[in-house]
């Protein structure tokens, strides 16, 4: 890649339209998402502007420098240690006061700024006026103003920081000032730190130290130990003097700042009608209302996917047996029945069943719904031992354990963190649903599919219960931004549920294909009853599946929906009621659908907890599985 | 008449009536095994001691004066609950009866000694709120780091945000709780003195929606119970 001119860096609270700017600079996928804490990791993306290259940074959604989070650490070492040449910082137009609290942050870092007022359309609409030049004026920034969604100002960011590149024009912005008995403490810190660079900018270093910042003092101990202490003294003095800790001071001192600037650059006409966002809440986040529109939501959401992910199997199947020349031979069978069924019916499990979730992923994500389920499913969600928060990955989980694993990094602790994980993987994601629906549904019925999810919450809930009892702590509660509703934009919606697609279309087809020509390879050469024959203890004694089966849960950790599609091309026939009675189906499904999600989220575990964690619960699932699959065959073989 | 007596009365019509309502004399005299008679006594000396208000055949309802009272008298019966049942292990049943009889002996300076030791206790073992203390610190970070009594009381009468009706208002004045929550809300907004409404809550004590300078933001009822606030207008 060609070495870029300049960097810019994206900075701003949560859900101000940060990743939507960045999508209209870079038309690179990054997923935007209308929920807060969307962007956990810096995404990167490139742009050609007059005949510049330019880097484009998008950092995590924060609301301050200090460090409550992992986003809010990587953001402010990146600005200070990764020297971005500009700092975009993406404000509210919507709610200035909170968004220049931060503003006023990022000015201490002392990075070059530039400064996109976003969402001004929506702010109009609330009658909100805003001076955008003596907002720039007082805080001697460029300003501009933007509406990303409809890619208005977005360049003129661009040109700004350009212009701000091109003259190194050292920015004349004024710093907050703190009381005089701060302002004291942090010259005397300033002065004591001259002799030791942490990289950090000096005065940003002292406010840090007497916020009692835990990241600074842990670097600043090795090299001057003497001036963590002293700067523990001058914090307790102001704590003498305020009565407070010394960071909540400052914090009221810089949002006192920020409620004065915006008293003065903003004029607010209230609006005599609640806006229809307003109106809709009082019914989607009502007592009673708001769960029979989410349950509503949930329903038609499975309902519509695995009636039209059905439809589709079916048209696709007709489709390409059409030129089915029946030749038998080694070769064409493989060709045939390995290649050409393995093609369709990945392809239909993609079109039919994956994107169509992610796309009305995409529509709740981008409308602002998510987070109200968020609201409403917190009290439940803390029964599990988790907050609300849980409930997003969790809702992403359906579609793929993937992303769920990495959604769950939203959860502040770690403890927190590993009981989503874990959780996360054993909701029956789109490829246990095709089994699920695609052998149970459609061959023993519909009351046994239903009835298996319902057993697979009841364990969630239950395997929930368990490890908030066992590891240690309590969850912390729940504090989370509610941004409005918002028209979801179609472009946005297909262009997010594009980036998450993709992956699949490009390994997992392959892969699926691949895996049943190889299935039929060993069909025809006869390996595969001895893969079968080793591990018939557990798959006939135990499970009492017959013993063609015990290749596919092997097989099944790369694809679980590939495992219907092999159970067809082991079984020798699409018609599996032949070949299994319905209670060998029904416990098929129930160990598909509870034995560890598959190989690519064991790598997201991997990602997320560390390979210790992740082999845990792979083990764990696997031998929870066969014990719940056991106990199911003995049990239900009187009523099936 | 002994104080404790008093309490005892103020607590029986806090009990019975609520802060708002009015006990009526039987339901107060049969509570305190007393005669009606003598409760009657009792109560129209209260009156006039500025602690209830008291109106014949209709009952007995606290004052302002009377209500703090009994706030106070709550907190350190609560927090001796908990004492008696975390640091003592006593069983559960027993430590009721014994923390009424201590509630009005130990001191101010006890009260605030027993909930440093608890490590901020915020409900006794059968699920009450603990009442905030009335000592002038803005959040318990600055009382568990000083290691003597702070004796600057507080004025005002506080509550907790959830107690707010959806469309209340209030300014925070005190958060209880850990250091990392207490930042974290303030970075959000809740500042001291910062003007904050409610604006809905979800069912079975799930997490609250409060407006803070113009922003929408939800709280768990664990955390948002911890956030006191000075109703507006009080």
């Amino acid at each position: 890649m060609q070495k870029p001119d300049l960097t810019i860096a994206l900075a701003g609270n949560a859900n101000v339209g940060k990743s939507v700017i960045f999508n209209q600079l870079t038309g690179l996928g990054q997923i935007i998402g209308n929920w807060p804490g969307k962007t956990v990791e810096k995404a990167e993306g490139t742009l050609i502007h007059h005949g510049k290259n330019i880097r484009v940074i998008d950092l995590p959604g924060i609301y301050s420098l200090s460090t409550y989070s992992q986003e809010e650490l990587v953001s402010r070492e990146y600005i200070a240690l990764g020297n971005p040449d500009v700092v975009v910082n993406v404000v509210d137009a919507t709610a200035l006061e909170r968004n220049l609290f931060f503003t006023l942050q990022l000015i201490e870092m002392q990075a070059p700024m530039v400064l996109a007022i976003n969402l001004v359309d929506i702010a109009k609409k609330k009658g909100i006026n805003i001076n955008y030049q003596l907002l720039g004026d007082i805080l001697g920034l460029p300003v501009v103003p933007t509406a990303a969604t409809k890619g208005i100002g977005v360049h003129e960011i661009v040109d700004e920081a350009l212009e701000l590149f091109k003259h190194k024009t050292k920015q004349n912005t004024p710093m907050i000032k703190y009381g005089p008995e701060i302002e004291k403490r942090i010259e005397r810190l300033e002065f004591e730190l001259k002799q030791t660079d942490l990289g950090y900018p000096l005065r940003w270093t002292a406010i840090k130290l007497l916020e009692e910042d835990t990241e600074i003092i842990r670097i600043l101990k090795e090299k001057a130990s003497n001036v963590v202490e002293l700067a523990k003294d001058l914090c307790k003095e102001i704590e003498k003097i305020h009565k407070e800790p010394c960071a909540t001071v400052i914090s009221s001192e810089r949002y006192a700042t920020s409620a004065r600037i915006v008293s003065e650059i903003q004029t607010h006409e209230q609006p005599q009608k609640p806006s229809w966002g307003e109106r809709l809440d009082t019914v989607s986040m009502h007592s009673v209302w708001g769960y029979i529109v989410l349950f509503t939501i949930m329903l038609a959401i499975l309902g519509f996917i695995s009636f039209f992910g059905g439809w589709l199997s079916e048209v696709l199947q007709n489709l390409f047996e059409q030129f089915n020349p029946n030749l038998s031979g080694f070769w064409p069978e493989i060709a045939w029945n390995g290649g050409v069924v393995g093609f369709y019916a990945s392809l239909a499990v993609a079109l039919g069943f994956i994107l169509p979730f992610y796309l009305i992923l995409g529509v709740l994500e981008d409308s602002g719904y998510l987070p109200k389920v968020a609201y409403l499913m917190d009290r439940p969600c803390h029964t599990m031992g988790l907050h609300g928060k849980a409930c997003m990955p969790l809702l992403v989980a359906f579609g793929c354990n993937v992303p769920a694993c990495a959604g769950c990094r939203i959860m502040e602790t770690n403890r927190d963190r590993f009981i989503a994980v874990v959780l996360s993987t054993l909701v029956p994601c789109s490829a246990r649903t095709v089994v699920i629906l695609g052998l149970v549904g459609a061959f023993v019925g519909v009351q046994w599919a239903v009835a298996l999810y319902i057993f697979d919450f009841l364990l969630i809930f239950l395997i929930g219960r368990a490890l908030n009892k066992i590891l240690p702590g309590t969850s912390v509660g729940i504090i989370m931004e509610m941004p409005p509703y918002r028209t979801p934009s179609a472009k946005v919606v297909m262009k997010q549920a594009w980036v998450r697609f993709k992956p699949f279309l490009i390994t997992a087809i392959p892969l699926i294909v691949l895996g049943s020509v190889i299935v039929e390879a060993m069909r025809l050469t006869n390996v595969l009853p001895m893969i079968s024959d080793f591990l018939s203890p557990i798959t006939v004694i135990w499970l009492g599946l017959p013993a063609f089966t015990g290749f596919l849960f092997i097989f099944g950790v790369l694809r679980k929906e590939a495992a219907l599609v092999l159970l067809a091309v082991v079984a020798g026939t699409s018609d599996i009621s032949s070949v299994m009675t319905p209670l060998q189906m029904v416990v098929f499904a129930l160990v598909i659908m509870i034995y560890v999600p598959c190989i690519a989220t064991i790598a997201a575990m991997v990602k997320e907890t560390g390979w210790k964690h992740a082999l845990g619960i792979t083990m764990f699932e696997i031998v929870l599985a066969i014990i719940i699959g056991g106990i199911a065959f003995r049990v239900l073989d009187p009523i099936l | 008449m002994p104080q404790e007596h008093i309490e005892e009365y103020l607590e029986a019509i806090y009990d019975i009536a609520g802060q708002k309502g009015t006990a009526k004399t039987s339901e107060i005299a049969e509570r305190l095994h007393n005669a009606p008679a003598s409760v009657t006594e009792v109560l129209q000396r209260m009156d006039r001691d500025g602690l209830v208000k008291y109106q014949p055949y209709q009952g007995a309802s606290l004052t302002k004066k009377g209500e703090n009272i009994v706030t106070r008298i709550k907190r350190k019966h609560r927090l001796l609950e908990v004492f008696l049942e975390k640091v003592l292990h006593l069983p559960r049943d027993h430590v009721h009866d014994q923390a009424c009889k201590m509630e009005h002996v130990i001191t101010d300076e006890t009260e605030q000694a027993l909930c440093k030791t608890l490590g901020v206790p915020t409900e006794c073992p059968h699920g009450s709120p603990i009442p905030p203390c009335n000592i002038d610190v803005k959040n318990c970070n600055e009382c568990m780091s000083e290691n003597k009594i702070i004796q600057e009381k507080r004025e005002q009468k506080l509550t907790s945000i959830t107690t707010l009706k959806p469309g209340q208002k209030g300014k925070v004045v005190f958060i209880r709780g850990g250091r990392n929550v207490v930042q974290r809300l303030c970075d959000l907004g809740l500042t001291n003195g910062t003007l904050v409404s409610l604006v809905r809550e979800a069912p079975l004590k799930g997490p609250i929606q409060i407006c803070v300078r113009g922003c929408k933001v939800v709280i768990g009822r664990g955390i948002a119970e911890k956030i006191f606030i000075q109703l507006e207008g009080a």
